[in-house]
């Protein structure tokens, strides 16, 4: 069938093709701006926006950066992210430095970081090849039963985990010679790993595994008939996803300097999922989107709700009434309202020519 | 049952086997060297009776929820929320009549109009969209459990039971014996002996409306394939309402039920949906009975891994849950 149909592409392209650009001219500008922005903020932004803003947003955006590549490329909205990333920080936590020294490891940071990477991924792919037995609403349901399981795992257990208290003085290594956890270099660590899960994420999307994996989430029946491996690239999907997760709660155990059972719990874990949903899970953009949003409402709105007169405490209440609105009237986030405004634009056509766009 | 006797012999002998020695453990004596592997045979039967009230009370939020996904497909994230805020109502009026029992009605009606405004308000505009109704009922119950601890706080609050239901019965089974060889009975809270009867009554009477009722016809066909039934002349839409509804409604009463046994406060709401999420995974999606013996299951592992592993219960729970899943995905009772 494929090579009956006429190439699309080829009838329309000029008989001439315009030179090959190098990879570097076909960034859009909008790139170019954002990411000078992002590099040079320590100059115009206090240490507050830096660490609790900007830092936090970077983190919950790499986590819900995990569940939208589960869920937008893989089709399955796992809920267990946040207890992947919390499981990466216990791990943190006991195999290097905290102040429960009964429990800790004190290994050096070149040997906890790997294996807090490598036990969290190992619990998500072990939940992943649970839930892929299941199929949409049922993933929702199993994932997000396994993570209340993990927290209440978690709360109970005194010789692994501590229990209710957790582990506290849980800070970054001081690596070559810089205090991590200055607003600073904590700003740049969290910007330059965000940075690189979006790329890896963007690279393995376009990559072999990232396209049958979109394939397997389109029809799973064609997939297997040609071969695929339809189990193999979901659970696969969930390893790559707990990675990410995984380093996110590294970074938010150093930020935060402490973990305890309510860091991965049933609030925490749905934040995440509503954090993906205002972004949109269509575009690897997105999380880091929501999670500004979310950041920036969880921030400030409590003086918001004061200059109102009402009570500070009602924070959630506008995220739950926000985050309703949004699910009503654009499914794919914000960014989906975005779209359909530049779609807009361009049927409207130019204000001053009158000519109409693309 | 009897098909499926025929169908799994191994099965249903280790069933019937393990009911067996449940039942024996109940009803015998225990002698010296059992009760020292065991521990005292009251520990024992407070903890096998302990799960079954709980079951009770699980069977009673989780059917609406299996019934609601069943016929609907909707998988209603804030039915933990319908159970506090039932719970909160019942609070309310139980404490300004003074009757416990009006409290189950008033709390019935509010509860199912708020489940009927939502299903007609609500789902019944992404119908279909099984994705975006989930996110929806997230939505709801984020904003429904703020509100309710804008009104009533973070504290916590007990329904008494009236007088008539307050203190111990005595139970025909033997818990021990004295010194001087008498028997001593098994003594155990009236309140809740009569949360299990209103359970099993609810549980009996659903079934029958379910099997034997135009009404049950109705949503048992829906169940099985809802565009035909909408095809052949059936306004679907009224009885999803009243599933909706009903389902609400007993979830509201479920919480006067956990608001007299256990105690009412924020995080109640998330603790009962995932109960009912686990219990429905363990019976099966869906099916009534499979949400009876799911409730039982999962409220017999808890209370009995309480006494026996009490840092683990909640494990036992998870490792329950992650069994099925892995041999038998669609639920113990639940259609492949």
């Amino acid at each position: 069938m494929a090579l009956a149909e006429p190439p699309l592409g080829r009838t329309t392209a000029p008989t001439r093709p315009a030179p090959q650009k190098v990879w570097v001219e076909r960034i859009p500008p909008i790139w170019w701006v954002l990411g000078l922005f992002l590099l040079t903020l320590p100059a115009y932004a206090n240490d507050f926006i830096l660490f609790q803003v900007f830092g936090w947003t970077f983190i919950l955006g790499m986590i819900a950066l995990s569940l939208m590549f589960l869920a937008g490329y893989g089709g399955m909205v796992s809920l267990i992210q946040m207890s992947v990333a919390a499981m990466a920080g216990y791990m943190v936590a006991i195999f290097g430095t905290s102040g429960i020294a009964a429990i800790s490891m004190d290994l050096p940071w070149w040997l906890y970081i790997p294996i807090a990477i490598l036990i969290a991924a190992i619990f998500g792919t072990i939940v992943g090849a649970l839930a892929v037995r299941t199929e949409g609403i049922y993933t929702i349901m199993i994932t997000l039963a396994i993570a209340a399981a993990f927290f209440y795992f978690t709360r109970q257990n005194y010789t692994i985990f501590n229990g209710y208290t957790g582990f506290n003085l849980v800070v970054p290594p001081q690596l070559f010679g810089i205090d991590w956890r200055q607003p600073v270099p904590f700003y740049y660590l969290t910007l330059g790993w965000a940075a690189i899960s979006y790329g890896v994420v963007i690279y393995v999307s376009r990559a072999p595994f990232g396209l049958a994996l979109q394939g397997i989430r389109d029809n799973p029946r064609r997939m297997a008939a040609l071969g695929f491996n339809v189990t193999a690239h979901r659970v696969a999907a969930y390893t790559f996803a707990s990675v990410i997760a995984a380093l996110a709660g590294i970074l938010l155990v150093w930020q935060n300097a402490q973990i305890a059972p309510g860091t991965a719990g049933i609030p925490a874990v749905i934040d995440i999922l509503v954090i993906a949903v205002i972004g949109g899970i269509g575009r690897p953009i997105g999380p880091f989107v929501g999670a500004l949003i979310y950041v920036l409402l969880r921030t400030f709105s409590p003086d918001v709700l004061l200059t109102f007169g009402l009570s500070g405490e009602r924070f959630k209440l506008l995220i739950g009434l926000g985050f309703l609105a949004l699910v009503f009237f654009s499914p794919d986030g914000v960014l989906g309202l975005w779209d359909r405004w530049r779609a807009r634009q361009a049927r409207r056509g130019d204000p001053l020519t009158g000519e109409k766009g693309e | 049952m009897k098909a499926f006797v025929t169908r799994h012999p191994t099965w249903s002998l280790i069933i019937g086997f393990v009911v067996a020695v449940l039942l024996w453990l109940i009803f015998a004596p225990w002698t010296e060297g059992m009760e020292d592997v065991l521990g005292r045979k009251r520990v024992f039967l407070n903890a096998i009776f302990g799960g079954v009230t709980l079951g009770a009370l699980y069977f009673l939020v989780a059917s609406g929820f299996t019934l609601i996904f069943g016929l609907m497909r909707n998988v209603n994230l804030a039915h933990g929320s319908l159970y506090l805020l039932g719970g909160y109502i019942g609070f309310e009026v139980s404490e300004r009549t003074g009757s416990w029992l009006l409290a189950f009605p008033v709390v019935f009606v509010v509860v199912a109009l708020l489940g009927l405004v939502l299903q007609n308000q609500v789902f019944r505009r992404m119908e279909g969209e099984e994705l975006r109704q989930t996110m929806v009922t997230i939505g709801l119950s984020v904003v429904l459990a703020d509100i309710m601890l804008w009104i009533w706080g973070g504290q916590s609050y007990t329904i008494f039971a009236p007088d008539w239901l307050s203190g111990p019965m005595t139970l025909p089974i033997v818990s021990g014996y004295r010194s001087s060889g008498e028997a001593v009975m098994l003594k155990y809270p009236a309140v809740r002996m009569a949360i299990l009867f209103a359970a099993i009554v609810v549980g009996v009477a659903m079934w029958l409306i379910l099997n034997r009722s135009r009404l049950g016809m109705l949503i048992r066909a829906g169940v099985d394939d809802r565009e035909m039934l909408a095809a052949s002349g059936v306004r679907i839409q009224y009885v999803f309402l009243a599933v909706f509804g009903f389902g609400a409604g007993l979830a509201g009463m479920a919480g006067i039920v956990g608001g007299t046994f256990q105690s009412l406060s924020p995080g109640e709401d998330t603790r009962f949906l995932l109960a009912s999420l686990v219990v429905v995974i363990v019976g099966g999606m869906g099916s009534i009975p499979g949400a009876a013996i799911g409730a039982l299951v999962i409220g017999l592992a808890e209370q009995l891994g309480l006494v026996y592993a009490p840092t683990y219960s909640v494990v036992f729970t998870f490792l329950i849950m992650a069994a099925v899943l892995a041999f038998r995905p669609q639920g113990l009772l639940g259609r492949a």
